[in-house]
Protein backbone atom coordinates (compact mmCIF):
# COMPACT_ATOMS: atom_id res chain seq x y z
CA UNK A 1 0.00 0.00 0.00
CA UNK A 2 1.45 3.44 -1.02
CA UNK A 3 1.97 5.93 1.51
CA UNK A 4 -0.69 8.73 2.01
CA UNK A 5 -0.63 12.28 2.05
CA UNK A 6 -2.78 15.23 2.73
CA UNK A 7 -4.74 16.20 -0.62
CA UNK A 8 -6.61 19.77 -0.22
CA UNK A 9 -7.69 21.22 -3.28
CA UNK A 10 -9.80 24.56 -2.95
CA UNK A 11 -11.58 26.94 -5.29
CA UNK A 12 -11.75 30.31 -4.12
CA UNK A 13 -15.87 29.76 -3.65
CA UNK A 14 -15.75 26.06 -2.13
CA UNK A 15 -13.11 23.33 -0.83
CA UNK A 16 -13.78 20.99 -2.95
CA UNK A 17 -12.12 18.09 -1.82
CA UNK A 18 -9.87 17.37 1.48
CA UNK A 19 -9.00 13.81 1.80
CA UNK A 20 -5.92 11.70 2.57
CA UNK A 21 -4.19 10.67 -1.16
CA UNK A 22 -1.83 8.18 -2.67
CA UNK A 23 -0.97 9.76 -5.77
CA UNK A 24 -2.21 12.99 -7.33
CA UNK A 25 -1.94 13.58 -11.23
CA UNK A 26 -1.58 17.71 -11.61
CA UNK A 27 -1.60 19.45 -14.90
CA UNK A 28 1.14 21.73 -14.54
CA UNK A 29 2.01 24.71 -17.00
CA UNK A 30 5.06 22.90 -18.26
CA UNK A 31 3.70 19.29 -17.98
CA UNK A 32 1.86 16.63 -16.29
CA UNK A 33 3.48 16.07 -13.07
CA UNK A 34 1.66 12.97 -10.35
CA UNK A 35 2.97 13.92 -6.90
CA UNK A 36 3.72 11.04 -4.57
CA UNK A 37 4.17 10.95 -0.70
CA UNK A 38 7.62 12.68 -0.32
CA UNK A 39 7.61 14.07 -3.86
CA UNK A 40 10.27 17.12 -3.03
CA UNK A 41 8.85 20.18 -2.20
CA UNK A 42 7.43 22.00 -5.45
CA UNK A 43 5.06 25.21 -7.00
CA UNK A 44 3.41 24.80 -10.11
CA UNK A 45 0.98 26.49 -12.24
CA UNK A 46 -1.43 25.34 -13.45
CA UNK A 47 -2.90 24.96 -16.93
CA UNK A 48 -6.52 23.90 -17.57
CA UNK A 49 -6.84 19.99 -17.02
CA UNK A 50 -8.01 17.40 -15.64
CA UNK A 51 -6.73 16.53 -12.19
CA UNK A 52 -6.56 12.93 -10.69
CA UNK A 53 -6.74 11.94 -7.12
CA UNK A 54 -6.11 8.39 -6.32
CA UNK A 55 -7.23 7.35 -3.14
CA UNK A 56 -7.97 4.39 -0.68
CA UNK A 57 -11.01 4.47 -2.41
CA UNK A 58 -10.64 4.96 -6.07
CA UNK A 59 -9.77 7.94 -8.19
CA UNK A 60 -11.52 11.42 -8.52
CA UNK A 61 -11.23 13.88 -11.75
CA UNK A 62 -11.49 17.41 -11.55
CA UNK A 63 -11.48 20.25 -14.27
CA UNK A 64 -9.39 22.64 -13.11
CA UNK A 65 -8.37 26.12 -14.75
CA UNK A 66 -5.79 28.73 -13.80
CA UNK A 67 -4.24 28.81 -10.08
CA UNK A 68 -1.27 26.54 -8.69
CA UNK A 69 -0.18 23.63 -6.95
CA UNK A 70 1.47 23.22 -3.89
CA UNK A 71 3.55 20.32 -2.88
CA UNK A 72 5.12 20.07 0.59
CA UNK A 73 4.33 18.16 3.24
CA UNK A 74 0.89 17.32 1.62
CA UNK A 75 -0.64 18.83 -1.88
CA UNK A 76 -2.46 21.40 -2.04
CA UNK A 77 -4.03 22.60 -5.30
CA UNK A 78 -5.46 26.38 -5.31
CA UNK A 79 -7.29 26.53 -8.58
CA UNK A 80 -9.39 29.77 -10.10
CA UNK A 81 -11.88 27.25 -11.35
CA UNK A 82 -12.51 23.71 -10.60
CA UNK A 83 -15.28 21.62 -10.73
CA UNK A 84 -15.54 17.21 -10.19
CA UNK A 85 -15.52 15.78 -13.42
CA UNK A 86 -19.05 15.04 -13.39
CA UNK A 87 -20.09 18.79 -13.05
CA UNK A 88 -19.02 19.34 -16.43
CA UNK A 89 -21.73 19.65 -18.86
CA UNK A 90 -21.62 19.99 -22.79
CA UNK A 91 -22.89 23.57 -21.04
CA UNK A 92 -20.02 24.02 -19.06
CA UNK A 93 -17.41 23.16 -21.09
CA UNK A 94 -19.03 25.73 -23.71
CA UNK A 95 -18.50 28.76 -21.54
CA UNK A 96 -14.92 27.12 -20.59
CA UNK A 97 -13.91 27.24 -23.78
CA UNK A 98 -16.08 30.63 -24.86
CA UNK A 99 -13.92 32.36 -21.77
CA UNK A 100 -10.80 31.03 -23.20
CA UNK A 101 -11.23 32.24 -26.90
CA UNK A 102 -12.72 35.70 -25.45
CA UNK A 103 -8.84 35.69 -23.60
CA UNK A 104 -7.65 34.85 -26.72
CA UNK A 105 -8.97 37.46 -28.83
CA UNK A 106 -7.60 40.19 -26.05
CA UNK A 107 -4.11 38.31 -25.10
CA UNK A 108 -1.59 40.52 -25.13
CA UNK A 109 0.51 36.91 -25.68
CA UNK A 110 -1.21 35.58 -28.69
CA UNK A 111 0.81 31.87 -28.13
CA UNK A 112 0.17 31.37 -24.66
CA UNK A 113 -4.08 32.24 -24.97
CA UNK A 114 -3.92 29.87 -28.16
CA UNK A 115 -2.24 26.83 -25.91
CA UNK A 116 -4.92 27.88 -23.45
CA UNK A 117 -7.72 27.51 -25.79
CA UNK A 118 -5.82 23.99 -27.12
CA UNK A 119 -5.64 23.09 -23.41
CA UNK A 120 -9.84 23.53 -22.83
CA UNK A 121 -10.34 21.92 -26.15
CA UNK A 122 -7.91 18.82 -25.05
CA UNK A 123 -10.19 18.43 -21.33
CA UNK A 124 -13.39 18.03 -23.67
CA UNK A 125 -11.76 15.20 -25.64
CA UNK A 126 -10.47 13.30 -22.78
CA UNK A 127 -14.18 13.97 -21.17
CA UNK A 128 -16.07 12.84 -24.26
CA UNK A 129 -16.97 16.73 -25.34
CA UNK A 130 -17.26 18.13 -28.63
CA UNK A 131 -15.86 21.70 -29.26
CA UNK A 132 -18.71 24.00 -30.72
CA UNK A 133 -18.08 26.92 -32.36
CA UNK B 1 -52.37 67.44 22.78
CA UNK B 2 -53.48 64.81 19.95
CA UNK B 3 -56.55 63.55 19.78
CA UNK B 4 -57.77 59.76 20.86
CA UNK B 5 -58.32 59.23 16.60
CA UNK B 6 -54.84 60.88 16.39
CA UNK B 7 -53.08 58.88 18.71
CA UNK B 8 -54.48 55.98 17.27
CA UNK B 9 -53.55 56.16 14.16
CA UNK B 10 -49.80 56.84 15.54
CA UNK B 11 -49.84 53.61 17.11
CA UNK B 12 -50.90 51.41 14.07
CA UNK B 13 -48.43 53.43 12.11
CA UNK B 14 -45.39 52.57 14.56
CA UNK B 15 -46.98 48.66 14.66
CA UNK B 16 -46.81 48.43 11.27
CA UNK B 17 -43.49 49.84 10.85
CA UNK B 18 -42.28 47.52 13.85
CA UNK B 19 -43.16 44.53 11.39
CA UNK B 20 -41.58 45.95 8.88
CA UNK B 21 -38.33 46.12 10.02
CA UNK B 22 -39.17 42.74 12.28
CA UNK B 23 -38.97 41.27 8.67
CA UNK B 24 -36.34 42.94 7.65
CA UNK B 25 -34.27 41.80 10.45
CA UNK B 26 -34.73 37.90 9.82
CA UNK B 27 -34.33 38.40 6.60
CA UNK B 28 -30.95 39.66 6.93
CA UNK B 29 -30.06 36.96 9.46
CA UNK B 30 -31.04 34.74 6.66
CA UNK B 31 -28.96 35.95 4.10
CA UNK B 32 -25.99 36.73 7.22
CA UNK B 33 -26.06 33.14 7.41
CA UNK B 34 -25.66 32.60 3.88
CA UNK B 35 -23.12 35.49 3.37
CA UNK B 36 -21.02 34.55 6.09
CA UNK B 37 -20.67 31.04 5.08
CA UNK B 38 -19.29 32.18 1.84
CA UNK B 39 -16.91 34.38 3.27
CA UNK B 40 -16.02 31.22 5.42
CA UNK B 41 -15.27 28.89 2.37
CA UNK B 42 -13.26 31.35 0.42
CA UNK B 43 -11.00 31.63 3.74
CA UNK B 44 -9.02 28.87 2.91
CA UNK B 45 -8.37 29.81 -0.73
CA UNK B 46 -7.03 33.23 0.24
CA UNK B 47 -5.30 32.46 2.89
CA UNK B 48 -3.00 29.68 0.70
CA UNK B 49 -2.75 31.67 -1.57
CA UNK B 50 -1.68 34.47 0.32
CA UNK B 51 0.82 32.44 2.36
CA UNK B 52 2.57 30.87 -1.14
CA UNK B 53 2.61 34.31 -2.78
CA UNK B 54 4.06 36.11 0.22
CA UNK B 55 7.24 33.28 -0.01
CA UNK B 56 7.23 34.06 -3.46
CA UNK B 57 7.47 37.38 -3.27
CA UNK B 58 10.35 37.40 -0.32
CA UNK B 59 12.26 35.31 -3.33
CA UNK B 60 12.25 37.68 -6.14
CA UNK B 61 10.81 40.69 -4.51
CA UNK B 62 14.17 42.41 -3.95
CA UNK B 63 15.45 41.22 -7.76
CA UNK B 64 15.53 44.02 -10.71
CA UNK B 65 13.09 42.31 -12.70
CA UNK B 66 10.47 42.16 -10.17
CA UNK B 67 7.16 42.86 -11.83
CA UNK B 68 5.63 46.17 -11.04
CA UNK B 69 2.19 44.80 -9.16
CA UNK B 70 4.63 43.99 -6.45
CA UNK B 71 7.36 46.48 -6.77
CA UNK B 72 5.35 49.01 -7.55
CA UNK B 73 5.89 51.49 -10.33
CA UNK B 74 8.78 53.64 -7.81
CA UNK B 75 6.08 56.76 -7.71
CA UNK B 76 3.00 57.12 -5.44
CA UNK B 77 1.41 60.22 -7.09
CA UNK B 78 -1.68 59.23 -8.45
CA UNK B 79 -3.58 56.66 -5.83
CA UNK B 80 -6.71 54.67 -6.56
CA UNK B 81 -9.37 54.20 -4.27
CA UNK B 82 -11.70 51.46 -4.71
CA UNK B 83 -14.57 51.97 -2.37
CA UNK B 84 -17.07 48.88 -1.82
CA UNK B 85 -20.15 49.51 0.34
CA UNK B 86 -23.63 48.00 -0.50
CA UNK B 87 -26.26 49.40 -2.87
CA UNK B 88 -28.87 49.28 -0.20
CA UNK B 89 -29.23 51.46 2.67
CA UNK B 90 -30.87 50.88 5.97
CA UNK B 91 -28.05 48.87 7.53
CA UNK B 92 -26.83 51.30 10.36
CA UNK B 93 -23.77 53.17 9.59
CA UNK B 94 -22.05 49.95 7.15
CA UNK B 95 -22.03 52.37 4.06
CA UNK B 96 -20.85 55.66 6.02
CA UNK B 97 -18.10 54.05 8.12
CA UNK B 98 -16.29 53.24 5.12
CA UNK B 99 -17.24 56.16 3.20
CA UNK B 100 -16.04 57.96 6.22
CA UNK B 101 -12.67 55.94 6.61
CA UNK B 102 -12.05 56.68 2.35
CA UNK B 103 -13.05 60.24 2.40
CA UNK B 104 -10.28 60.71 5.72
CA UNK B 105 -8.13 58.90 3.33
CA UNK B 106 -8.44 61.32 0.21
CA UNK B 107 -8.37 64.53 1.78
CA UNK B 108 -5.02 63.64 3.31
CA UNK B 109 -3.97 62.18 -0.37
CA UNK B 110 -5.11 65.21 -1.42
CA UNK B 111 -3.36 67.35 0.99
CA UNK B 112 -0.03 65.82 0.70
CA UNK B 113 -0.44 66.48 -2.96
CA UNK B 114 -0.96 63.11 -4.38
CA UNK B 115 -4.07 63.08 -7.57
CA UNK B 116 -6.46 60.59 -5.68
CA UNK B 117 -8.64 58.57 -8.26
CA UNK B 118 -12.05 56.79 -7.20
CA UNK B 119 -13.53 53.82 -8.47
CA UNK B 120 -17.01 53.04 -6.44
CA UNK B 121 -18.80 50.07 -6.19
CA UNK B 122 -22.10 49.78 -4.60
CA UNK B 123 -24.30 52.54 -5.04
CA UNK B 124 -24.13 53.85 -1.57
CA UNK B 125 -20.88 55.07 -1.51
CA UNK B 126 -20.60 56.74 -4.65
CA UNK B 127 -23.44 58.58 -3.53
CA UNK B 128 -21.64 59.45 -0.36
CA UNK B 129 -18.36 60.49 -1.76
CA UNK B 130 -20.01 62.25 -4.67
CA UNK B 131 -19.61 65.95 -3.01
CA UNK B 132 -16.06 65.80 -1.76
CA UNK B 133 -14.93 63.87 -4.74
CA UNK B 134 -17.52 64.09 -7.52
CA UNK B 135 -14.39 64.96 -9.72
CA UNK B 136 -12.21 62.87 -9.07
CA UNK B 137 -14.49 59.57 -9.80
CA UNK B 138 -13.43 57.29 -12.60
CA UNK B 139 -15.39 54.72 -12.77
CA UNK B 140 -18.31 52.70 -11.14
CA UNK B 141 -19.48 49.14 -10.51
CA UNK B 142 -22.75 47.94 -10.22
CA UNK B 143 -23.62 45.47 -8.07
CA UNK B 144 -27.55 45.70 -7.90
CA UNK B 145 -28.01 43.25 -10.16
CA UNK B 146 -26.05 40.42 -8.00
CA UNK B 147 -27.40 38.50 -5.87
CA UNK B 148 -25.13 36.34 -4.90
CA UNK B 149 -21.34 37.57 -5.17
CA UNK B 150 -18.66 35.17 -7.12
CA UNK B 151 -15.39 35.07 -8.11
CA UNK B 152 -16.29 35.83 -11.67
CA UNK B 153 -17.69 39.47 -10.19
CA UNK B 154 -14.39 39.85 -8.61
CA UNK B 155 -12.70 38.99 -11.50
CA UNK B 156 -14.12 41.64 -13.69
CA UNK B 157 -13.66 44.48 -11.29
CA UNK B 158 -9.98 43.13 -10.93
CA UNK B 159 -9.64 43.43 -14.46
CA UNK B 160 -10.65 46.60 -14.71
CA UNK B 161 -8.45 47.51 -12.60
CA UNK B 162 -5.12 45.87 -13.67
CA UNK B 163 -6.08 47.58 -17.31
CA UNK B 164 -6.61 50.43 -15.69
CA UNK B 165 -2.99 50.24 -14.02
CA UNK B 166 -1.03 48.64 -17.50
CA UNK B 167 -2.58 51.75 -19.03
CA UNK B 168 -0.41 53.74 -16.15
CA UNK B 169 -3.60 55.68 -14.80
CA UNK B 170 -2.50 55.00 -10.96
CA UNK B 171 0.51 53.84 -9.45
CA UNK B 172 -1.37 52.56 -6.10
CA UNK B 173 -4.30 50.98 -5.15
CA UNK B 174 -6.23 50.55 -2.17
CA UNK B 175 -9.50 49.24 -1.10
CA UNK B 176 -12.16 49.89 1.34
CA UNK B 177 -14.25 47.66 2.67
CA UNK B 178 -15.71 46.37 5.90
CA UNK B 179 -14.04 43.57 7.83
CA UNK B 180 -16.82 41.24 9.92
CA UNK B 181 -15.60 40.70 12.90
CA UNK B 182 -19.29 39.63 14.23
CA UNK B 183 -22.79 40.14 13.99
CA UNK B 184 -22.31 43.72 16.28
CA UNK B 185 -19.19 44.52 14.71
CA UNK B 186 -17.69 45.03 11.69
CA UNK B 187 -14.41 47.13 10.99
CA UNK B 188 -13.79 49.99 8.24
CA UNK B 189 -10.98 48.62 6.48
CA UNK B 190 -8.19 50.10 4.09
CA UNK B 191 -5.92 47.38 2.07
CA UNK B 192 -3.49 48.02 -0.15
CA UNK B 193 -3.35 46.24 -3.16
CA UNK B 194 -1.61 47.30 -5.70
CA UNK B 195 1.56 47.07 -5.54
CA UNK B 196 1.10 43.68 -3.46
CA UNK B 197 1.60 44.21 0.23
CA UNK B 198 2.30 41.62 2.52
CA UNK B 199 3.01 40.93 6.16
CA UNK B 200 5.95 40.03 7.18
CA UNK B 201 4.75 37.13 9.46
CA UNK B 202 5.53 33.69 9.83
CA UNK B 203 8.77 32.82 7.93
CA UNK B 204 7.54 29.73 6.83
CA UNK B 205 9.06 29.65 3.25
CA UNK B 206 12.43 30.08 4.44
CA UNK B 207 11.88 26.33 6.48
CA UNK B 208 11.14 24.73 2.94
CA UNK B 209 12.71 25.69 -0.48
CA UNK B 210 10.82 24.78 -2.87
CA UNK B 211 11.51 23.92 -7.02
CA UNK B 212 9.69 26.35 -8.79
CA UNK B 213 8.01 24.85 -12.37
CA UNK B 214 8.07 27.76 -14.24
CA UNK B 215 10.31 29.89 -12.93
CA UNK B 216 9.54 32.18 -9.45
CA UNK B 217 9.40 35.35 -11.63
CA UNK B 218 7.17 33.63 -14.14
CA UNK B 219 5.03 32.04 -11.26
CA UNK B 220 4.34 35.53 -9.68
CA UNK B 221 4.03 37.25 -13.01
CA UNK B 222 0.56 34.51 -13.13
CA UNK B 223 -0.39 35.07 -9.60
CA UNK B 224 -0.20 38.68 -9.43
CA UNK B 225 -3.27 39.61 -11.15
CA UNK B 226 -4.99 36.63 -9.69
CA UNK B 227 -4.21 38.15 -6.42
CA UNK B 228 -5.88 41.27 -7.27
CA UNK B 229 -8.91 39.41 -7.69
CA UNK B 230 -8.84 37.49 -4.62
CA UNK B 231 -8.08 39.72 -2.35
CA UNK B 232 -11.11 42.43 -4.18
CA UNK B 233 -13.09 39.10 -4.24
CA UNK B 234 -12.69 38.36 -0.20
CA UNK B 235 -13.25 42.14 0.31
CA UNK B 236 -16.74 41.30 -1.29
CA UNK B 237 -17.58 38.44 0.54
CA UNK B 238 -16.35 40.59 3.87
CA UNK B 239 -18.79 43.48 3.02
CA UNK B 240 -21.53 41.52 1.59
CA UNK B 241 -21.60 39.49 5.46
CA UNK B 242 -20.58 42.94 7.31
CA UNK B 243 -23.21 44.28 5.40
CA UNK B 244 -26.13 41.58 6.59
CA UNK B 245 -24.92 41.53 10.17
CA UNK B 246 -24.94 45.52 9.83
CA UNK B 247 -28.53 45.67 9.16
CA UNK B 248 -29.60 43.05 11.17
CA UNK B 249 -28.76 44.72 14.60
CA UNK B 250 -29.89 48.19 13.01
CA UNK B 251 -33.02 46.35 11.97
CA UNK B 252 -33.12 44.81 15.92
CA UNK B 253 -32.36 47.81 17.17
CA UNK B 254 -35.43 49.85 15.30
CA UNK B 255 -37.77 47.23 15.93
CA UNK B 256 -36.83 47.37 19.48
CA UNK B 257 -36.98 50.98 19.70
CA UNK B 258 -40.35 50.68 17.33
CA UNK B 259 -41.53 48.51 20.44
CA UNK B 260 -40.54 51.02 23.20
CA UNK B 261 -42.49 53.94 21.09
CA UNK B 262 -45.79 51.58 21.32
CA UNK B 263 -45.54 51.30 25.07
CA UNK B 264 -45.07 54.57 25.22
CA UNK B 265 -48.37 55.38 22.71
CA UNK B 266 -50.61 53.00 24.16
CA UNK B 267 -49.80 54.51 27.79
CA UNK B 268 -50.50 57.94 26.43
CA UNK B 269 -53.48 56.90 24.63
CA UNK B 270 -55.45 55.44 27.76
CA UNK B 271 -54.11 58.33 29.84
CA UNK B 272 -56.07 60.77 26.85
CA UNK B 273 -59.33 58.07 27.00
CA UNK B 274 -59.33 58.26 30.71
CA UNK B 275 -59.61 62.36 31.22
CA UNK B 276 -62.18 62.23 28.56
CA UNK B 277 -63.71 60.15 30.43
CA UNK B 278 -63.39 61.94 33.76
CA UNK B 279 -64.25 65.05 31.83
CA UNK B 280 -67.72 63.63 30.70
CA UNK B 281 -68.34 62.75 34.25
CA UNK B 282 -67.59 65.52 35.74
CA UNK B 283 -69.98 67.52 33.33
CA UNK B 284 -72.76 64.77 33.99
CA UNK B 285 -72.43 65.18 38.03
CA UNK B 286 -72.04 69.16 37.86
CA UNK B 287 -75.21 69.20 35.88
CA UNK B 288 -77.21 67.25 38.17
CA UNK B 289 -75.95 69.26 40.95
CA UNK B 290 -76.78 71.92 39.14
CA UNK B 291 -80.75 71.09 39.14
Amino acid sequence: MAQSFQFDLVSPERRLAEMEATEVQIPGSDGDMTAMADHAPTITTLRPGLLAVTHGGGTDEFVVVGGFAEIGGGVTVLAEQAMPRAEVTQEVFDALLGEARKAEENAADVDEAAKAVADVIAVGERLGLAARG
Amino acid sequence: MPSLKDLKNRIESVKSTRKITKAMQMVAAAKLRRAQDAAEMSRPYSERFTAVMAGLARAVGDSEGAPKLLAGTGSDQVQLLIVMTAERGLCGGFNSNIAKLARVRGQELLAAGKTVKVLTVGKKGRDALKRDFGDNFIGHVDMTEIKRVGYEDARRIAQDVLSRFDGEEFDVATIFFSRFESVVSQIPTAQQIIPAAFEAGEDEGTSTLYDYEPSEEAILADLLPRGVATAIFSALLENGASEQGARMSAMDNATRNAGDMIDRLTIEFNRSRQAVITNELIEIISGAEAL
